[in-house]
């Protein structure tokens, strides 16, 4: 975890799993170090299951210190729990908590470095429940209607670089594109891919050596790209 | 006649031995179109419910109070989704029974708000394979009765006969919500294991009028 002070919204990954939901707090914590990720999985005795108490007590440690929070959870009975919790509790706590219709992992990571970013309550919930149109016929469709070629002299400032890092934009480096691109005002594509979005950088697939298709557009459209640029040329320090 | 908190005490042990008895037929039941875990997870639960009335001073005041007690035990010790569905359902009740006797209308107004909890919880409608089927004939049939005149306990016998009847009538639906809608038209056939175990505690609470 990071030393600064976690991020304003906490996230709660609620599984059938104690095993899946730790596991998927790992995985979203290492694209989102500076968020609290609480897992509440399984039952007391360590079944499968979903305990109201470890859900109950996860929610509150989320919203401690004033903080927000998303619940995430896999299946069924994990969400009644979930939503059971939010009935007996406080107003003041069930005004900063959301529950997300959203796919466990995929919405858990979205959620994760959005709430990284700093974003409120309604953005990091909206990430999470995004997350789960990327994978989709809709998605697919959205992809093919954006090929992005022939397009003029538009303000979009463009650029390219290849990747030099052995994995190419796995998770990591994905995250780190996103976290990085929030700090400028610009909107920033790769491959035609959203690159505010680590799902969407994953979803290209792209590897070493591959050339990465960069368009800005945005008040500090140029600096976005010279940064990402950069970046991609540093090997997301793992070169 | 009036049901008093003796009689909610009686409810709840004789639900637990029943859960306790059926707890293999539940099991099977549910793992012919669920996850298999029904009979073991409600079974947990009403015995944590017992271990905490056995644990009780003196018996509760009020008989919302039994069901409260009920209601928190088995949304932390179940584990699935019967866990906040009953555990729902209990609170709902108790927040209707704020009183030391039920009359006819009392049993109803419990019967109602419990069927609610469940609605509100699963977002379940009847026709749906769950034990809102179960339920919702379960409360008409109280209505009614009371509606004749009847007592509390002749308006649970008929609460407990029309559950029966709802739970069978599961056996032929495909289910559209739970863990038995992902097997889609091959969950018909089988008796929804939610609705089998409602009727078996809206029998228990016949029987503990009679």
């Amino acid at each position: 975890m990071s030393e600064r002070e976690p991020a304003p919204v906490a996230l709660v990954l609620v599984s059938h799993s104690r095993v899946l939901a730790e596991g998927a707090v790992e995985l979203a914590g290492q694209m989102a170090p500076g968020v609290l990720l609480l897992a509440a999985g399984g039952t007391e005795d360590g079944g499968l299951g979903t305990s109201f108490d470890a859900v109950e007590a996860a929610v509150l440690r989320a919203v401690a210190d004033g903080r927000s929070a998303v619940v995430l959870a896999d299946l069924g009975s994990a969400v009644l729990t979930a939503e059971s919790v939010l009935d007996l509790a406080d107003p003041d706590v069930v005004e900063r908590v959301r529950i997300a219709d959203a796919p466990f992992v995929e919405g858990a990571v979205a959620a994760a470095v959005t709430a990284h970013g700093g974003a409120d309550l309604e953005r990091v919930l909206a990430a999470a429940e995004h997350a789960g149109t990327m994978f989709g016929a809709d998605a697919v469709r959205a992809d093919a209607g954006e090929g992005g070629e022939g397009a003029v002299d538009d303000g979009v400032v463009r650029g390219t670089a290849t990747l030099r890092n052995p994995l190419g934009l796995h998770a990591r480096p994905a995250a780190i594109v996103a976290r990085m691109l929030a700090a400028y005002d610009a909107k920033v594509r790769v491959n035609g891919a959203n690159a505010a979005s680590v799902l969407e950088l994953m979803k290209l697939g792209a590897t070493r050596g591959a050339e990465l298709r960069i368009e800005a557009e945005g008040p500090q459209a140029a600096e976005a790209r010279d940064a990402l640029v950069a970046a991609v040329h540093e090997g997301f320090g793992e070169v | 006649m009036t049901l008093d908190v003796a009689w909610a005490v009686d409810w709840v042990r004789r639900s637990a031995q029943a859960v306790a008895e059926h707890r293999d037929e539940l099991v099977e039941l549910d793992r012919q179109i669920g996850d298999g875990d029904h009979g073991e997870n409600l079974n947990r639960g009403f015995t944590a419910v017992v271990a905490k009335l056995d644990a009780l001073e003196e018996p509760p005041a009020e008989i919302g109070d039994v069901l409260k007690l009920v209601a928190t035990t088995l949304m932390s010790t179940v584990g699935g989704a019967a866990g906040p569905l009953y555990g729902t359902a209990f609170l709902r009740a108790a927040k209707a029974t704020a009183v030391p006797e039920l009359d006819t209308n009392g049993v109803v107004a419990l019967l109602e708000a419990a069927l609610e909890g469940i609605v509100v919880r699963g977002k379940a409608h009847t026709g749906e394979k769950t034990m809102v089927d179960a339920w919702t004939p379960a409360s008409e049939a109280a209505a009614t009765a009371s509606g004749e005149g009847a007592s509390p306990a002749q308006a649970l016998a008929a609460a407990a006969e029309a559950a029966a009847v709802g739970a069978q009538a599961t056996i032929p639906l495909v289910a559209t919500k739970g863990r038995a809608s992902y097997l889609g038209e091959r969950s018909a056939g089988h008796l929804d294991p939610g609705a089998r175990s409602t009727q078996l505690i809206l029998q228990a609470a016949a029987q503990a009028a009679a």
